[in-house]
């Protein structure tokens, strides 16, 4: 089983953003980086793929900055065999764009399958997995937690609001990776060793015009300060009034 | 002027809420680019017809019906093959999904199909010289990126709960479309539709969501959760990662950065912290109501009303107010 893991470099979100004084983008000075948590679950589903059937290899692809080696290291302590970089400096916000320059790369990989994270929590475009899908002519199968793979055919479990579907595709093929699948393994300190003496491809991203442009960030409005209505059941009429006179939702 | 093309989402053969947000939305797009139609394109199973009353209530000025039996459940890869065929054959200077799970995925399918560009998840939108300039939620929402597209057509998506349905009756007119490619013949196969066990609303369209996290204690007290919901009797129960990854709820329940994003115009959290993951997904709905025990749970801060308290005791007493307040 020959399987590429399509990658994202993203900033760790537990820190309050700020935004650059012309408003164009917001300050990257100081944010830690590490891969998107939904790629995460793809590396891991590939690995377990991998180890399952004994056989076959995993590619990792990822465009980024230079600095996106570090993620790509990561992917490879994990288990991953070998990485691409699609260097570029540019942040890029048109999902077409970033998906024809990856189905590029992947386009003679002779992969059974190729995985992406379902979203990334950056850009939140969750569009690259099915673009690139598309691009190859490939089926693919979006938000996947649960899966089960024979050998030239899968079934998987795709999470839609508050219910989910069951789906049977053919390989090759294309497959977003939701929560839920799996939990990420932690790189071994012999990974992390043998990582360093795997191969890693750099070349520059091949990105065409870009339909998508950023005109400006903000932060989103604060939520108004709330209050306390009371404490215990006691409190439950004045919660209910509030919500019919003055939220006007019940 | 331009005209619009939405997909209107059912699901088993029900129109759902976001299809006429979707027609609402694209009215706006048409008028904002100085005037153009609106069709809404409705596919689904056998009957699946006789649900496009609403759509021409809400502005579409035509109702494009794929009936087909490959289309009683979800089959994208024929939807997008005749989406793609609706357009180059049409004027569309826009088609529009809603940013749900189905419609985030045909969206990109349809402008990589098309070769166009597409901005998602659109929370606000205007139109500038022909140009769609619209908000987007980035960074786990913590930051909004104004994004504008070129080209024609343009696809956009829009998140569920961001425009507010709005009648704008027509009479209504369908047009009955053919599939562009055999639903038999696509390679992806959906063998089977499962609702979440609430079953009754969907989480994606209930205007009122009661969350539950780790408060709880244990899967069976969610019983409490469900209770409240039959009061208001148009919400939906939804849950933490910390509950949905325990197993106590569907993981289709998920709420927050790893699941499903949600603004239904009241959202009660019941014995929920308040971890910023969590909050990701559900910062934006009209008015958020906190039950915990702990007052200095991050949750109070994004609260509009908040009651301290022990989540066996008010969540029962506010089950039995809003009945009454219901049956009044």
């Amino acid at each position: 089983m020959k399987i590429a893991v399509c990658i994202k470099r993203v900033p760790v979100m537990e820190v309050k953003f700020a935004i650059t004084a012309d408003g164009s983008r917001y300050d990257e000075t100081g944010l830690k980086y590490d891969i998107n948590d939904f790629d995460l679950w793809a590396i891991e589903a590939a690995l377990q793929l991998k180890e399952k059937a004994g056989t076959g290899s995993v590619h990792v692809l990822c465009l980024g900055p230079d600095a996106a080696q570090e993620q790509i290291r990561k992917a490879m302590a994990m288990g991953a065999d070998s990485g691409t970089l699609l260097q570029t400096d540019a942040r890029v916000y048109d999902g077409l764009a970033v998906a024809r320059a990856l189905a590029t790369e992947l386009k003679d990989g002779g992969y059974d399958l190729i995985l992406f994270g379902r979203i990334a929590i950056d850009s939140m475009n969750q569009m690259t997995g099915p673009m690139v899908a598309e691009l190859l002519g490939l089926p693919v199968v979006t938000n996947v937690f649960k899966l089960d793979l024979a050998a030239t055919t899968g079934r998987a479990e795709r999470v839609l609001e508050g219910a989910s579907e069951v789906v049977e595709f053919p390989l090759p093929a294309v497959l977003t990776i939701d929560d839920g699948l799996n939990k990420e393994r932690l790189p071994s300190l012999k990974g992390i060793m043998a990582a360093k003496k795997k191969p890693l491809d750099v070349k520059p991203a091949a990105l065409g015009e870009q339909a998508v442009v950023v005109r400006s960030m903000a932060l989103p409005t604060e939520r108004a300060a709330g209050r306390i209505v009371g404490e215990g059941a006691a409190a439950v009429p004045e919660l209910v009034r509030l919500l019919q006179t003055e939220a006007k939702v019940l | 002027m331009a005209n619009v093309l939405i997909i209107a989402e059912a699901r088993a053969g029900d129109l759902r809420k976001v299809a006429l947000e979707a027609v609402t939305a694209a009215r706006s797009l048409a008028e904002q680019s100085g005037g153009g139609a609106v069709h809404a394109l409705l596919a689904g199973g056998a009957g699946i017809g006789t649900k496009a009353a609403p759509l021409a209530e809400y502005g579409a000025d035509q109702v494009l019906v794929l009936e087909h039996d490959g289309f009683a459940l979800s089959n994208p890869e024929a939807l997008t093959a005749t989406v793609a065929s609706l357009v180059q054959g049409g004027s569309y200077g826009y088609v529009l999904c809603s940013a749900t799970s189905h419609g985030r995925d045909l969206s990109a399918r349809i402008a990589a199909r098309l070769g166009v560009g597409l901005v998602p998840d659109l929370t606000g939108f205007a139109v500038e010289g022909g140009a769609v300039v619209g908000q987007h939620p980035i960074n786990n929402g913590k930051v909004v990126a104004t994004l504008a597209i070129t080209g024609t057509p343009a696809v956009v998506s829009v998140r569920p709960s961001a425009v507010q349905a709005t009648p704008a009756p027509r009479a209504l007119a369908t047009t009955v479309v053919a599939p562009a490619a055999d639903p038999a013949a696509s390679r992806v196969k959906v063998v089977e539709l499962k609702q979440g066990n609430t079953g009754k609303i969907d989480l994606g369209d209930a205007p009122v969501v009661i969350a539950g996290g780790r408060g709880l204690k244990a899967a069976e007290h969610f019983a409490l959760c469900d209770a409240l919901a039959d009061a208001f009797g148009n919400a939906a129960v939804g849950a933490t990662r910390a509950v949905t990854d325990d197993g106590w709820r569907p993981h289709s329940d998920q709420i927050g950065q790893t699941g499903r994003n949600v603004s239904p115009d009241l959202y009660i959290a019941a014995g929920i912290s308040g971890a910023i993951q969590h909050l990701a997904g559900m910062r934006t709905s009209r008015t958020i109501v906190a039950i915990n025990k702990d007052k200095d749970a991050p949750i109070f801060k994004v609260a509009d009303y908040g009651i301290v308290g022990d989540v066996f005791e008010v969540l029962p007493a506010l089950t039995e107010a809003v009945k009454a307040a219901k049956g009044a």
